[in-house]
């Protein structure tokens, strides 16, 4: 036995220090559970208190009852913004990584080289580029001009020319077999097998569009065109500011988010360790 | 005869399908990556091309090429105390968040691989800040977290240990605004790079340490010598998107100081996204906002070389 239990006691400051590390980690979600459910006055007050007394669910109205800050259709663009932005980008992504990695046609790897070299450049610098361009097309305050620029993603092709370099070559040569054409196989066969890959980049992508800050604040500048996140930042800098309801915004904002890291973390888990992996 | 028949009928045809342009195959190439292809071209090659040219251009207000300027919006930038403050402001970001970061997440990589029951837990927690943006985490951090005030939680739990109330953000003597930029960006990221180092740890093959135990290694010597080397390639790739993650540093700045269009800054904290913030989209100078980003990203491409030079160099296996 004290063989055995000599090796656990050693164990134990690791669970320990594993512990401490996570409640510091979870300290952030927990401030803003109790300051969404405060009164105005509670948190404002110079003590501190551990728990909201009385609970006060009247923020979550408050929030989207402000007339300066329209949170609910922030909320519905944001929504938009990310639920076509992740599934046709990572179509796209499959489809020209697909195209790079299995059908050999002349031009083939300046196709590549094009795509690559577009990976060199710093991709939030190329806000001021991506605004000449996307204003000249009249995309300033609109939705499409939020979602157009972020759907063609030269990380998400190489990832996916990777991914098809390895796919298994006979279920390409048994749909020619039976007659289907280049697209004809990739719709039929390699998309449908290719689900895995699809999960973790579209997840990612979503995640990435859900929260991105600076080109939406760029282009979209009416507050009718606003993400969720600019409606947050707009609430944060306003002059003066309901703290609970903020809070609250807050907490609505990531929601979605947390629960869908929850549910499909094995695929954000996968689609991490290719992004950041792969050269 | 028959082998004359037969050489044509075995190797021939693949050279004369090579020769001969497979339409079907061009078609459909050009059918899979012509979204991508036209998307990158409109959206990087025209847009870059665009704002290169208006880059010498006095485009104040407008972006149409025609009031050519030569090499003046660089040589303003250049000589500008707020945009050379902003590339020491990103500099003093990256040296702190670069490293601690780094620490950290093989830190935290180490301790929840050693761990054995619980790990999916623990590793859930350290990754779900990931879920959350920079502008939440702001919000929290500014309103709540290092609001100064005495109930704000970092003076609270400075009080226990006896210290006074301290106005982090607006505090620049010293300036401890460094405190909530950088444990907010940790919170955020952390969890990233150490899942990258996860799946490197994971890779090691146990016999490694198998033969280091029967050689007497200490647990130090092990990660010394075992863990760190196999680690190099993600070692590498980590310290790469640290540092272009925190070149490109924007959100948090503009939401902890209220920088941006109206907003005064209390600390002199603009990096250097939020000037060209300013100078593009606040005072509308397409021309020095043009100059500024191709500054920038000479500036981050070189960086980014030099670094893969000095971390890889010659440590190829």
């Amino acid at each position: 036995m004290a063989v055995l239990a000599a090796p656990r006691v050693r164990k134990v400051p690791k669970y320990v220090l594993a512990s401490v590390l996570s409640l510091i980690f979870l300290l952030p979600f927990y401030i803003m559970v109790r300051n969404a459910l405060m009164t105005r006055q509670q948190v404002s007050s110079p003590d501190w208190s551990w728990l909201p007394d009385p609970l006060s669910w009247v923020n979550f109205g408050d929030l989207f009852a402000d007339a300066s800050v329209p949170m609910a259709h922030a909320l519905w663009n944001s929504f938009l913004v990310a639920i076509v932005t992740a599934p046709l980008g990572t179509l796209f992504g499959s489809m020209a990584g697909y195209a790079l990695a299995r059908i050999h046609v002349p031009g083939r790897r300046f196709v590549f080289t094009y795509v690559l070299v577009t990976l060199m450049i710093p991709q939030s610098v190329t806000f001021v580029p991506t605004f000449v361009v996307v204003g000249s097309l009249g995309g300033v305050n609109t939705e499409w001009g939020i979602i157009a620029p972020n759907l063609f993603s030269a990380f998400t092709v190489i990832l996916f020319r990777n991914f098809y370099l390895r796919f298994p070559a006979e279920i390409e040569e048994a749909g020619r077999l039976d007659g289907l054409g280049y697209l004809g196989v990739y719709r039929r066969l390699v998309l449908p097998n290719s689900g895995s890959m699809i999960a973790s980049l579209g997840a990612l992508m979503f995640i990435e569009s859900w929260n991105a800050f600076l080109w939406p604040l760029v282009i979209g500048q009416d507050p009718s065109s606003w993400t969720a996140q600019i409606a947050l930042s707009t609430f944060l800098t306003a002059q003066s500011v309901n703290l609970p309801a903020l809070f609250a915004g807050a907490l609505v904002t990531i929601a979605p988010l947390v629960a869908m890291f929850l549910v499909a973390q094995r695929f954000i888990v996968s689609g991490i360790a290719a992004s950041g992996l792969k050269e | 005869m028959t082998a004359l028949l037969e050489a044509p009928a075995v190797s021939p045809p693949v050279k004369k399908r090579r020769r001969r342009r497979d339409w079907r195959a061009i078609g459909a190439f050009a059918v899979l990556t012509g979204p991508v292809v036209l998307g990158l071209g409109l959206f990087k090659y025209v847009a870059i091309g665009w704002s290169f040219l208006l880059s010498f251009n006095d485009a104040r207000g407008t972006i149409t090429i025609g009031h050519w300027i030569g090499f003046d919006n660089y040589a303003f930038l250049l000589g500008d105390d707020a945009f050379l403050t902003s590339l020491s402001t990103i500099a003093i970001f990256t040296v702190f968040i670069v490293p601690i970061t780094f620490v950290a997440s093989l830190g935290l990589a180490v301790l929840i691989n050693s761990i054995k029951r619980g790990k999916a837990f623990f590793r859930t927690v350290f990754l779900v800040p990931a879920a959350v943006s920079y502008v939440v985490a702001a919000l929290v951090w500014k309103m709540a977290l290092f609001n100064g005030l005495p109930s704000g939680v970092a003076n609270v739990l400075g009080g226990l240990f006896g210290a006074d109330p301290v106005p982090w953000l607006s505090e620049t003597s010293p300036p401890v605004y460094w405190v909530a930029v950088v444990t907010l960006r940790l919170w955020l990221q952390v969890g990233l790079y150490m899942i990258l180092f996860l799946a490197g740890l994971q890779a090691i093959s146990p016999s490694l340490y198998e033969a280091g135990e029967l050689d007497g290694t200490s647990k130090w010597q092990a990660f010394r010598y075992i863990t760190l080397p196999q680690l190099r390639n993600t070692s590498v790739a980590v310290l790469l998107l640290i540092l272009i993650a925190a070149f490109q540093a924007f959100d948090e700045f503009y939401n902890l100081f209220g920088t941006g269009l109206s907003g005064t800054a209390t600390a002199p904290v603009k990096p250097p996204l939020v000037y060209l913030y300013d100078s593009a989209l606040g005072d509308q100078n397409y021309g020095v906002g043009s100059a500024g980003a191709f500054l920038l990203t000479v500036l981050i491409v070189v960086i980014t070389l030099l670094q893969g030079r000095f971390v890889g160099f010659g440590k190829k296996d």
